[in-house]
């Protein structure tokens, strides 16, 4: 019996420990998340900001001869995909990987070459032998600014004048809420479409442009590219410390209850060898008494 | 006040200033040109260059890299993506970066794929130069 004791003790004391690193972590990922949610915070104006003047911009200049804009028969396909560089954050990054393989599952049933750009270990891992990787960004995500979101346009964009592939796509969880991140397929090139479903038509004021409207949407649609790909970074950094703030919360509650149910196991364990000494002193008593 | 701009810098960091101005005068692409209130809706883009505005009839510079600038009869927003107040340049370390971006290009190909980044580099050592000298 007294075996056990010691065994159940260890055990308690082992998922304490447990515990402990698991509330450490929740309260790391969540002050990191009020970083992540800042920046995001202070990033808000100026994206706005450059999409209503991209919106009004692509909106007005009708035809035009911007590579970047040119739809082709899409038979090349580049996917930006991001996830984090670690785990322990839940169904995170499953999320985002299987948004990708459906997507790349659909296409290739289409006949069409899909290749990946992966910002993230993880991604990068789970795809490293399965399909082909035109780039990668690793352990980039834990300090980044929009210099960052440069570097990945500025290799993104050439090769897509080149016609080396023909549409680029951007897959990243989407910043709900704390608790909640959902993954997103968003179209970057051709960059037209997201231009047109921009409804507000009289936002487009009488400007007077300087270069002429197609010298400054040659300029504008990188610009604009950097901004969407800096806001999935951004939501990737926030949501990432957010799952993790989450399921880290969920370990820490597994161990509490699981040292709860250790604590009355060993107490009853306790309780029953106190039990069977006092059986034996108590049986030992009555046989003496009984030959007296 | 009627008469007074409404001047707004942002930066992808942050919204970098947000005050009436008397004057506003932009680095554009095509030139340098000056904003006062009641200005004709205007679109430009915005070079690496020198951005000052007046105030209390006080001028105060700025370096700001590149953007664009929306100006309407009340307002300019100017969206950058740096801005650096022109009292807080170090020269010395501006001319070391002039000087090392100067000693890389020399003999570099037009072609090399770096040319470029180290000459808008360059481009802003001069001019954080130029703007420092205007405090």
């Amino acid at each position: 019996m007294g075996a056990s004791l010691k065994e159940i003790k260890r055990q308690s004391v082992a998922v304490d420990k447990t515990r402990q690193i698991t509330r450490a972590m929740n309260m790391v990922a969540a002050s990191k998340l009020k970083a992540a949610q800042m920046k995001m915070e202070n990033f808000r104006p100026y994206a706005g900001k450059l999409m209503e003047v991209f919106g009004s911009l692509a909106g007005r200049v009708v035809s035009t001869t911007n590579p970047l804009l040119a739809v082709r028969d899409p038979g090349r396909i580049r996917v930006i995909m991001m996830t984090s560089d670690r785990g322990l954050c839940g169904g995170f990054n499953t999320n985002v990987i299987k948004e990708v393989e459906k997507f790349t599952r659909g296409k290739k049933a289409e006949g069409k070459d899909v290749s990946l750009i992966t910002v993230g270990k993880k991604g990068r891992d789970f795809f490293r032998k399965k399909v082909k990787i035109d780039g990668q960004y690793v352990e980039e995500l834990s300090r980044f600014d929009i210099s960052l979101a440069a570097r990945i346009a500025k290799d993104a964009i050439p090769p897509f004048i080149a016609g080396e592939y023909d549409e680029l796509y951007l897959c990243y969880n989407e910043f709900r809420s704390v608790a909640s991140q959902r993954p997103v397929m968003v179209r970057l090139l051709p960059a037209a479409s997201i231009g047109a479903d921009e409804d507000e038509t009289e936002a487009a004021a009488d400007y007077v442009y300087e270069p002429s409207e197609e010298e400054l949407l040659a300029h504008i649609v990188p610009m604009y590219l950097r901004v969407l790909i800096y806001k999935g970074l951004l939501e990737t950094s926030a949501g990432e410390h957010g799952a993790r703030m989450v399921s880290m919360d969920n370990a820490t509650s597994n161990c509490e209850e699981m040292i709860q149910s250790l604590t009355q196991k060993f107490n009853s364990a306790r309780q029953a060898a106190i039990t069977a000494e006092l059986m034996d002193i108590v049986g030992g008593t009555e046989a003496l008494s009984a030959k007296g | 006040m009627a008469d007074e701009l409404m001047l707004e810098i942002v930066t992808p960091e942050r919204l970098a200033f947000s005050d009436v101005v008397e004057e506003v005068t932009l680095p554009g692409g095509e030139g340098e040109f000056g904003v006062l209130v009641g200005h004709v809706p205007f679109l430009s883009s915005i070079r690496i260059g020198e951005l000052n505005y007046t105030k209390d009839h006080k001028k105060t510079y700025y370096l700001v890299g590149e953007g664009y600038a929306e100006v309407t009869g009340l307002k300019a927003t100017v969206l950058v993506e740096s801005i650096e107040a022109a009292s807080s340049i170090i020269v010395e370390e501006a001319k070391r970066d002039k000087e090392s971006a100067e000693a890389r290009l020399a003999g570099m190909d037009k072609e090399n794929p770096d040319y470029g980044k180290i000459k808008k580099s360059l481009d802003m050592a001069e001019t954080r130069i130029k703007v420092s000298e205007k405090v």
